[in-house]
């Protein structure tokens, strides 16, 4: 690719030497723990589904039971007990889910040979995997079918009714009106629960909750508009917070294609343990990574809470971390939507020209990841007009620096939940912007020494001293301290921080093998 | 000027074309309109369509009979100010405690009034000398940010409350003024709502102090607080 911010390429490789020496020893960190949803998530993927009467998932049921009996049992993995219970009662999968939610506790059964738990799980393993290569090759094929049809960037659509079978309609709309990607925005605060919902739901917060029927609900919708409009529909949803690697399993299942995962949001913006939020994130994007589900990490939320002029530097460091904790997963760079976002208070002089510089700087550090840009939210107001005109220097700004994912921007952002006819408006908006200025991005150089290459340099720069900072420090210290969105977070505080498991020499996972295995992680 | 003209922007449930632009004359006329010009319609989705129209009113009100439901004054003093008037007035530092009660993940509002940075080159809570400010962030229990209030003996505390589906905000904000009455701790506090959706009126009705809606900054909240403080004192 063609530079045109000519930033130095050793002061890129050293950044990346800095995320990788301040990611290691997190992840021999990661690698010798487990945790409550990573269990479940393992269990979701041997087919652990359904819930009881008081609507407690099946997967929370098997967990609690083992904590329950012995504090020390999970450390063995929950799949271990699960399976066991499937080869005592010669149970299928869904006759065992009805029995635990029934109150048949597994924790009580005494082990069968390992042998032939190992022989189970392994069948077990199989069937899971043969369903998410499906998904996986539907995508593909769906994909080289309607090949060409899709904007570029992607053009992201967000749905929020709370109720599964009116944002259907919202989305079919969407869909129509030329969206390409629609996420269904999760009920406030279910980034906080420590289980997943089951069922179809129709009541919620500002968003739907997230649960494997609505997942399956909205991507049979969406198959169905997409083969109508000729594009394939991309479906997105949320999983970063204490369930970040079972929603993953239940989007590789329900053949999402793209999943909200960053490895620090929790921590820092939901007060997650840290914890307990490095553990959940590495394994569920093992689990994007064999699905091929796109990740959107969430350095937008820096900005919002900052200042996006002068903490520029913290979201370009973000972005390195959430490169390198996405390899360490073995997600390959087409899968890391990188995030970033157009919040500079409009007043400032020139905000544009930094704007630019900050989208094309990440295009260049980043060349084969795609990237997800989010629009102006923090400076939004009542005034629709201007918020109108500033979604289009958004749209410009993307469209100029080839991103990747552009969230479109809503006029009522800070009014109401969009009508139908403000997500019109932005995709048109969008539509116009993109049409008119196809070919801009390789026509245009930015002048030497102007003012948008001096300022990616400057922000390169800053980066880098502070990626340096957090390396003398520690990363789990530099939360600590707040060196992160001035956010301070203690290492045992935060939500999730018991759900925590030391993972035992005799540790039974063999969803994580296979996808070890299978992503190359095996040391 | 004074002409009665009306700009409006909908959606109706109808396919887009003749008859739509028509429906949607009438409808316009029929909310009591005299005139009215459909400028623009598109379609939206198979079944609905949007319109811009232009329209004629003949209505008029009192001007001089209107009460304003906003509590951010049009004379709230600045940061410096503020701070003067603590250091004459109140003679010590002020406790403010702040946060998103019930399930309210949405920090902007809240950020916006308490964050050093502040908002739109309005400082926010904490860079004030005269104030110790604690924003607890998001999701914080009601029973929670009383104890807190209580721990660091708070002269006010502040709510935002972003979400409003389903009256969420009414639910969270009476059982904040409840507790507070069954501990016999209301008038201890200043208490003080805020978010997007919050009118001065409706805070008041359901027992705050004040309710503080958009285009609120740090020295509204600032200057009403503190002159209440004196206000107590004088009382």
């Amino acid at each position: 690719m063609s530079t045109k911010l000519h930033l130095p390429k050793e002061s890129i490789d050293h950044a990346r030497q800095l995320a990788r020496a301040i990611a290691s020893p997190v992840v021999d960190f990661i690698d010798k723990h487990s945790s409550v949803t990573v269990e479940r998530a393992a269990l979701r993927l041997a087919g652990a589904d359904g819930a009881n009467p008081d609507g407690v998932p099946v997967p929370n049921l098997v967990v609690d039971q083992l904590r329950a009996a012995d504090p020390t049992m999970l450390e063995d993995g929950a799949v271990l007990r699960y399976v066991n219970a499937l080869v005592r009662t010669g149970d299928s999968v869904g006759a065992l889910n009805a029995r635990v939610a029934a109150g048949y506790n597994v924790a009580q059964q005494p082990l069968v040979d390992r042998e032939k738990i190992v022989k189970k799980a392994a069948e077990l393993v199989t069937t899971a995997a043969d369903r998410i290569k499906g998904n996986r090759a539907h995508r593909e094929l769906k994909q080289e079918e309607f090949h060409g049809r899709n904007n570029s960037p992607l053009l992201y659509l967000i749905v929020a009714t709370g109720n599964i079978y009116e944002d259907v309609k919202q989305a079919r709309a969407a869909a129509s009106q030329g969206a390409d990607v629609i996420a269904v925005i999760r009920t406030t605060a279910q980034s906080l629960l420590d289980y997943v919902p089951f069922g179809p739901t129709t009541e919620g917060f500002g968003g739907t909750y997230a649960t494997q029927e609505n997942f399956r609900i909205m991507r049979a919708a969406l198959d169905e508009v997409g083969e109508k409009e000729k594009r394939y529909i991309l479906l997105t949803n949320y999983a970063s917070g204490l369930c970040m690697p079972e929603i993953a399993a239940m989007g590789a299942l329900e053949r999402l294609d793209m999943m909200l995962n960053d490895s620090m949001y929790g921590i820092l913006f939901r007060d997650i343990n840290m914890y307990r939020t490095f553990v959940d994130q590495k394994f569920s994007r093992m689990i994007d990574a064999y699905a091929g589900s796109i990740i959107n990490t969430g350095e937008d939320n820096y900005l919002t809470t900052s200042d996006a002029f002068e903490k520029a530097y913290t979201v370009l460091a973000s972005q390195f971390l959430n490169e390198r904790f996405a390899y360490s997963a073995g997600l390959p760079a087409r899968l890391q939507g990188l995030g970033h976002a157009f919040e500079m208070d409009p007043s400032i002089k020139n905000g544009f020209l930094y704007e630019l510089s900050q989208a094309q700087m990440a295009r260049e550090i980043f060349p084969e990841h795609p990237l997800k840009y989010m629009p102006p939210t923090k400076f939004m107001s009542g005034d629709v007009f201007k918020g109108l005109a500033m979604n289009t220097l958004f749209n410009f700004v993307s469209k100029a620096t080839n991103q990747g994912i552009h969230l479109l921007g809503m006029l009522t952002e800070a009014v109401h939940t969009p009508f139908m006819m403000d997500r019109f408006l932005a995709v048109d908006n969008a539509r116009y912007v993109m049409n008119n200025m196809e070919g801009f991005y390789d026509d245009i150089e930015f002048k030497k020494d102007g003012i948008i290459v001096n300022r990616a340099h400057d922000v390169l720069t800053k980066t880098i001293s502070f990626m340096e900072e957090v390396e003398k420090t520690g990363l789990f210290d530099a939360i600590e301290q707040g060196l992160f969105a001035e956010v301070k977070r203690p290492k045992d505080g935060g939500k999730g921080f018991e759900g925590l498991i030391k993972k035992g020499p005799a540790y039974f996972n063999p969803f994580e093998d296979h996808l070890k295995r299978e992503l190359g992680l095996e040391r | 000027m004074d002409d009665g003209k009306v700009q409006l922007s909908f959606t109706l449930p109808v396919p887009n074309g003749a008859k739509g632009r028509e429906a949607a004359r009438k409808l316009v006329l029929s909310w009591g309109f005299k005139e009215c010009e459909v400028v623009h319609s598109t379609v939206l989705a198979d079944d609905f369509s949007m319109y811009v129209a232009y329209a004629k009113t003949e209505q008029s009100i009192d001007y001089d009979s209107v009460v304003a439901d906003e509590a951010s004054a049009d004379a709230s003093m600045d940061m410096e100010a503020v701070d003067a008037f603590i250091k004459e007035h109140i003679g010590r530092k002020i406790v403010v405690v702040g946060a998103c009660t019930g399930f309210d993940a949405h920090t902007v509002g809240i950020d916006a009034i308490m964050n050093m940075k502040g908002f739109n080159h309005h400082y926010g809570l904490e860079r004030y000398t005269g104030i110790d400010a604690y924003n607890l962030g998001a999701q914080v229990p009601n029973e929670k940010l009383i104890d807190y209030a209580l721990k660091v003996k708070a002269d006010a505390i502040l709510i935002s409350q972003v979400v409003t589906q389903k009256d969420t905000h009414i639910h969270n904000m009476t059982e904040f003024v409840e507790l507070l009455e069954a501990k016999g701790l209301r008038e201890r506090f200043i208490c003080v709502a805020g978010g997007p959706r919050i009118g001065n009126k409706l805070a008041v009705e359901l027992g705050f102090d004040v309710g503080f809606g958009r285009g609120t900054y740090a020295d509204d909240v600032a200057t009403f607080i503190v002159k209440k403080i004196v206000e107590k004192q004088k009382a």
